[in-house]
């Protein structure tokens, strides 16, 4: 009997893909928009293709913070790689996921038979989001545009406050959940408590990051990421939010920026916030021959699940858990994982619940627990603390870099996870042949 | 009514509400100008018009490319004598005039090109609206020709926007697009094509105000401040171009100043003075210029049977500073380009000047400037040979890197993609031995900067196929170059004939003559820069290379003096110290030459040269014809275009002449002034004589 899967229908293949190098935010605006981060990945990924860019059936991107003139930004990127007029696009937000919901969404239109061919991923600049002005100020300006005479606009003028000059920093909005109020990082602080992970253990992981990223760099591990040039003469290959110095006694100094007083939250051991774009090429059958494309592996399944906001950074617990019972899978049965490390405390969390008994058999309906993900098969090549996590893009990234690793070792079978602000978690199981 | 009487050039159509539309269709041509023929029929719909008095009058174009383009210019070489200018003058200036004194409002309908007389007749409406698009251009280029607007503009522009304004505008020859037309109140209003009729139809009907000069701009054609204005503009232009060399300019300023304060008069002394200027040495030769520069873009035109092989993608393979400013222009005109490097720092700064003259170019225009950006992708692997129409290779001039090149591309290019190399020294035959098929091998050879050059010499081989040459040539017009053929020759024309002049400007200083004199004797003579000082702005080394691979092939000596420079690292410009020293890419003060300088035995001595060199390359037929070599001297270095090319000036003053300097200067100063035999080619038998009897 075949395997339940949510994706029925046909086969759904990733033939190529490439991204971005990941550039830290460094307090002022990066040299790219989201909109050129996607083109340029996708301009090196589109050239090497057999096909020319307007056969795609469809583009669909992942962002979470597209700037002012990106609105739907997917149709801008499709447009300025030369899709041509003819191929639709569209833009998908599911907050830290929308990179991978991007990838289901074309998986499923693959899987169903309305697409053969889509150019998926996700895109973001957070170094450009958005400083807006307070609510305040925008009722002032507009009661100083209607004041039509002199005087009016005198009276007007008088009652600007300081008050009304203090911005409203979108990106800092946009990492605090809208409904309870919390900020993703006072989330993880929230699985420290509960979990007992402590400081000692959250520093060795993103130290352990650092020096994963910096192997595979040295290895030539990341051949996804293409060059960036930008205006100025520069360019770009390599993710710099790596810190090959970083050690435990340099990240033990680091203040909790989260619960200022208390915290064990760092900067240090958090994912970096970071501007970047991944795409990835999806085919039926129908495609892979037609352009006689080389298969990197197979979409088999994908899983959303929801959980309580303030326990965001569990997600990835919530979510991959079904995708193994559906394909009778234990841990052992899949060869490398990708968890998004957007904190170190959240990842060791998810790890841990899945080795609690009462957690397994409460949250996720099991018997017992599932077991322990072993370290080494997960994020090998270092994950968010170090290579940053510009949040429409991970989703992309991480499945794109799976197929990568198994690729190169040969392994059959991979997961690939995040946790989503708001309180959901997505996961997707990938085979190869 | 009788109004759609037909004409020939124009559509007369008269609407329901009694607007009569004006549509100039110019038969057998698809660009409008105002010759004698579209003239008459206009004066005859004049007069009908002023009869019937229909409620508005629209003057619109059908053809494609714009509204009208200017007088027609084939008229001007068959103007015999001033009294016959200044009749075909007055008459336009009348049809413009019955114009202005309709008895209702009229329209000019502006889309495209709207150029010297066709602006003329615009001004001459009460309205003017443009449509507010990318290819809309207005001007009144006449001085570029050698002569000033002569339909009534030189009075009625600055009437309009004020003097200093429309003396820019008829000073300079220079064009601006809808949005600064409007800006300076050249145009009533600017609308987007969807707009374009019903604006019309609205204004006739509305009756608006428009736009009106203001007090200052009315002020500035006041008699009290003219004479101030006209000293300030004089001094303006004096820093472009000398009176003696294009008189235009400064019998503008002078009608303005006079007669700015009554029309009638001002009319009559337009007409005086443009009848004057049109028969003059200046005119003739700038007439000349206009028509090389034609002759041209004639060669780009792709014959019927190539059009669906006219180029779309180029990849360009070494991104110095030729390769990534080919590639950067064009990206900037519009073409798919991919730039191959081996290395991304190389590529990055190439994008980083592309970038540059994007932002230069297209000022103002966000969008087109990302779009020009996403057309230049950098291209490490060289992916894109596989998918562009044609490779441009621009890498180091070495044969064997080359060649190389060549066998590793090749078999990935597209069946009928085109393999051009910007090289300047290595014969197009040696290249193409590398090569399975050589006939789609041409020489494409560009001049620095690329961005101001409008240059390209079309390199041929034997084994060139006539068809890649085309295809070549009508590419250089598409990017909006402009394509010499020549044939593979050492030095192809420009530089074959601009290095003995260089060598020649060399061997003075080395005699002892002071470098400023030198270059102030070539600016004198209508140069763009003194050839010492070119030399230092190429790069003595570079100059010494090229000259040293000219003088193997053509039997040139090198003088001394620029060997020892080079070997000193006295490299020009980018070493601060050459011929004159530089601080910072700036020349510093050399002083002024001295005025008892023997002014006309520099010239002769570098043009002996030049010249020289140009009957040789005649006489090897580097280039097809004696215009085509003109058209290469002007464009590709400047040559002081009031002259018309080296050619029309030798016959100018004298092909016999000259011939006999060469004698002299040969005598005087060695073998490099042996006048080359094609020089009978020219002269009287009588002149030719005394070189048989030697």
């Amino acid at each position: 009997m075949a395997v339940k899967t949510q994706l029925n229908g046909r086969k759904v293949y990733v033939v190529d893909g490439a991204r971005t190098p990941f550039l830290k935010a460094r307090g002022k605006p990066g040299p790219f928009v989201a909109a050129d981060l996607a083109v340029a990945a996708g301009q090196s990924l589109l050239a090497r293709q057999p096909f020319e860019p307007d056969v795609f059936d469809e583009v669909i991107a992942g962002c979470v913070m597209p700037g002012p003139d990106e609105a739907n930004i997917a149709r801008v990127a499709a447009l300025r790689l030369g899709c041509g007029d003819k191929v639709p696009a569209w833009t998908v937000q599911r907050n830290c996921a929308s990179g991978m919901q991007a990838l289901d969404c074309a998986a499923h239109n693959i899987a169903s038979g309305r697409s053969d061919l889509v150019l998926a991923g996700g895109i973001e600049a957070m170094s450009h989001a958005p400083v807006l002005l307070n609510l305040e100020m925008v009722n002032w300006l507009a009661d100083f545009s209607r004041a039509k005479k002199p005087l009016h606009k005198l009276k007007q003028l008088a009652r600007l406050r300081g008050k009304h000059l203090k911005p409203v920093i979108a990106l800092l909005r946009g990492l605090t959940d809208p409904v309870v109020g919390l900020s993703m990082g006072q989330t993880a602080e929230n699985l420290a408590y509960r979990f007992n992970i402590s400081r000692h253990d959250m520093d060795a992981f993103a130290v352990e990051s650092h020096r994963r990223l910096a192997a595979a760099q040295d290895g030539g591990l990341l051949d996804e990421i293409v060059t960036l040039y930008d205006t100025q003469g520069n360019y770009y290959q390599h993710d710099d939010g790596l810190r090959r110095d970083t050690d435990m006694v340099s990240l033990s100094k680091l203040k909790p920026v989260f619960d200022r007083k208390f915290g064990k939250v760092t900067a240090g051991n958090s994912a970096q916030v970071t501007d970047g774009a991944a795409w990835l090429i999806l085919a039926s059958s129908v495609a892979v021959k037609k352009y006689k494309l080389p298969v990197l592996g197979e979409i088999v399944d994908s899983q959303w699940a929801g959980l309580e906001p303030a326990q965001m950074g569990l997600g990835p617990a919530y979510a991959m858990a079904p995708l193994l019972q559906r394909h009778k899978l234990g841990i052992e049965d899949v060869d490398y994982w990708e968890i998004n490390e957007a904190f170190a405390t959240q990842v060791l969390a998810c790890i841990e619940a899945w080795k609690d008994d009462v957690f397994c058999h409460k949250e996720l309906g099991l018997k017992k627990a599932l077991g322990e993900i072993p370290h080494e098969r997960l994020n090998v090549d270092g994950g968010g603390i170090s290579i940053g996590h510009p949040v429409g893009a991970s989703g992309a990234r991480i499945v794109l870099h799976l197929l990568k690793v198994m690729q190169r070792e040969d392994a059959r079978r991979g997961i690939a996870s995040l946790c989503i602000g708001g309180g959901q978690g997505g996961a997707m199981l990938l085979e190869r042949n | 009514m009788n109004a759609d009487k037909s004409y020939i050039h124009w559509r007369v159509e008269t609407d329901a509400e009694g607007i009569w539309w004006l549509h100039i269709d110019q038969a057998d041509s698809n660009t409008n100008v105002l010759n004698v023929a579209v003239l008459e029929e206009l004066e005859d719909i004049l007069n009908r018009c002023a009869a019937q008095k229909p409620l508005g009058v629209v003057f619109l174009s059908d053809k494609e490319n714009g509204f009208i383009a200017g007088a027609d210019i084939k008229e001007f070489t068959q103007i015999q004598d001033q009294d016959m200018a200044v009749e075909h003058i007055r008459r336009g200036q009348l049809i413009m005039d019955k114009i202005e004194a309709l008895p209702c409002p009229s329209v000019a309908l502006i889309h495209g090109f709207c150029m010297g007389g066709g602006l003329e007749l615009a001004l001459a409406c009460r309205y003017r609206i443009a449509e507010d698009g990318p290819k809309t251009r207005l001007g009144l280029p006449e001085v570029q020709l050698g002569i000033h607007p002569g339909f009534g503009g030189s009075l009625r522009l600055p009437r309009l926007i004020g003097a200093p304004a429309a003396m820019d505008l008829m000073l300079t020859g220079k064009s601006v697009n809808a949005r600064k037309a409007k800006k300076l109140g050249i145009v009533d209003y600017t609308v987007p094509s969807r707009h374009f009729l019903s604006s019309a139809r609205k204004v006739i009907v509305d009756k608006p105000r428009g736009s009106r000069p203001g007090r200052l701009q009315r002020w500035s054609n006041s008699a009290p401040v003219r004479p101030l204005l006209a000293s300030m503009m004089r001094k303006q232009v004096s820093k472009k171009a000398r009176p003696e060399h294009y008189p235009a300019p400064y019998a503008l300023i002078e009608l303005w100043r006079r007669h700015m304060g009554k029309p009638e008069r001002m009319l009559a002394e337009e007409a005086r003075s443009v009848a004057q200027l049109v028969i003059g040495e200046t005119s003739r030769n700038l007439v000349r210029v206009f028509f090389l520069r034609e002759q041209l873009k004639a060669h780009g035109k792709l014959p019927e049977q190539l059009r669906d092989k006219h180029i779309e993608h180029v990849h360009v393979i070494g991104a110095g500073v030729m390769g990534g400013d080919i590639a950067a222009w064009c990206a900037l005109r519009g073409l798919q380009v991919t730039l191959q490097d081996r290395s991304e720092d190389v590529i990055a700064k190439a994008l980083a000047r592309a970038n540059k003259l994007f932002q230069r170019k297209l000022r103002g225009d966000r969008l087109g400037i990302i779009a020009a950006r996403d057309r230049l992708r950098p291209d490490v692997e060289g992916l894109g040979v596989a998918r562009a129409d044609m490779v441009i290779e621009a890498i180091i001039e070495d044969i064997e890197a080359k060649q190389a090149l060549y066998r590793e591309i090749e078999p990935r290019m597209k069946a009928d993609a085109l393999l051009t190399t910007n090289t300047s020294s290595i014969p197009l035959q040696t290249l193409g031995e590398a090569l399975d098929k050589p006939g789609r091998l041409v020489g494409l050879h560009f001049f620095n900067p690329v961005a101001k050059m409008p240059l390209i010499e079309i390199v041929t081989a034997d084994a060139t196929e006539q068809e890649s040459a085309q295809r070549v040539a009508a590419f250089a017009k598409q990017i909006g170059k402009l394509p010499l053929p020549v044939k593979s020759a050492p030095g192809f024309l420009v530089n074959r004939i601009l290095m003995p002049y260089m060598m020649e400007a060399v061997r003075l200083r080395e005699e002892g003559v002071p470098s400023v004199e030198i270059d102030q004797a070539a600016l004198d003579f209508g140069m763009p820069m003194g050839p010492l000082h070119l030399a230092d702005t190429v790069g003595l080394d570079i100059c010494l290379s090229v000259a040293e691979i000219l003088g193997r092939e053509l039997d040139m000596e090198i003088p001394g003096a620029l060997r020892d420079m080079v070997g000193q690292g006295k490299l020009g410009v980018k070493s601060g110290q050459g011929f004159y020293s530089y601080d910072k890419g700036k020349k510093s003060d050399p002083g002024k030459a001295s005025p008892d300088s023997a002014n006309a035995e520099i010239i002769d001595r570098l043009m002996g040269r030049l010249l020289n060199e140009a009957m040789a390359c005649l006489r090897e037929q580097v280039v097809e014809n004696r215009d085509l070599l003109d058209a290469g001297i002007v464009f590709g270095t400047g040559f002081a275009p009031f002259r018309g090319g080296p050619l029309n000036y030798a016959e100018h003053e004298g092909f016999d002449t000259w011939l006999e300097k060469l004698r002299r200067l040969e005598h005087q100063h060695g073998a490099f002034f042996h006048p080359d035999p094609y020089w009978q080619q020219f002269a009287t038998p009588a002149a030719i004589e005394p070189a048989q009897t030697n």
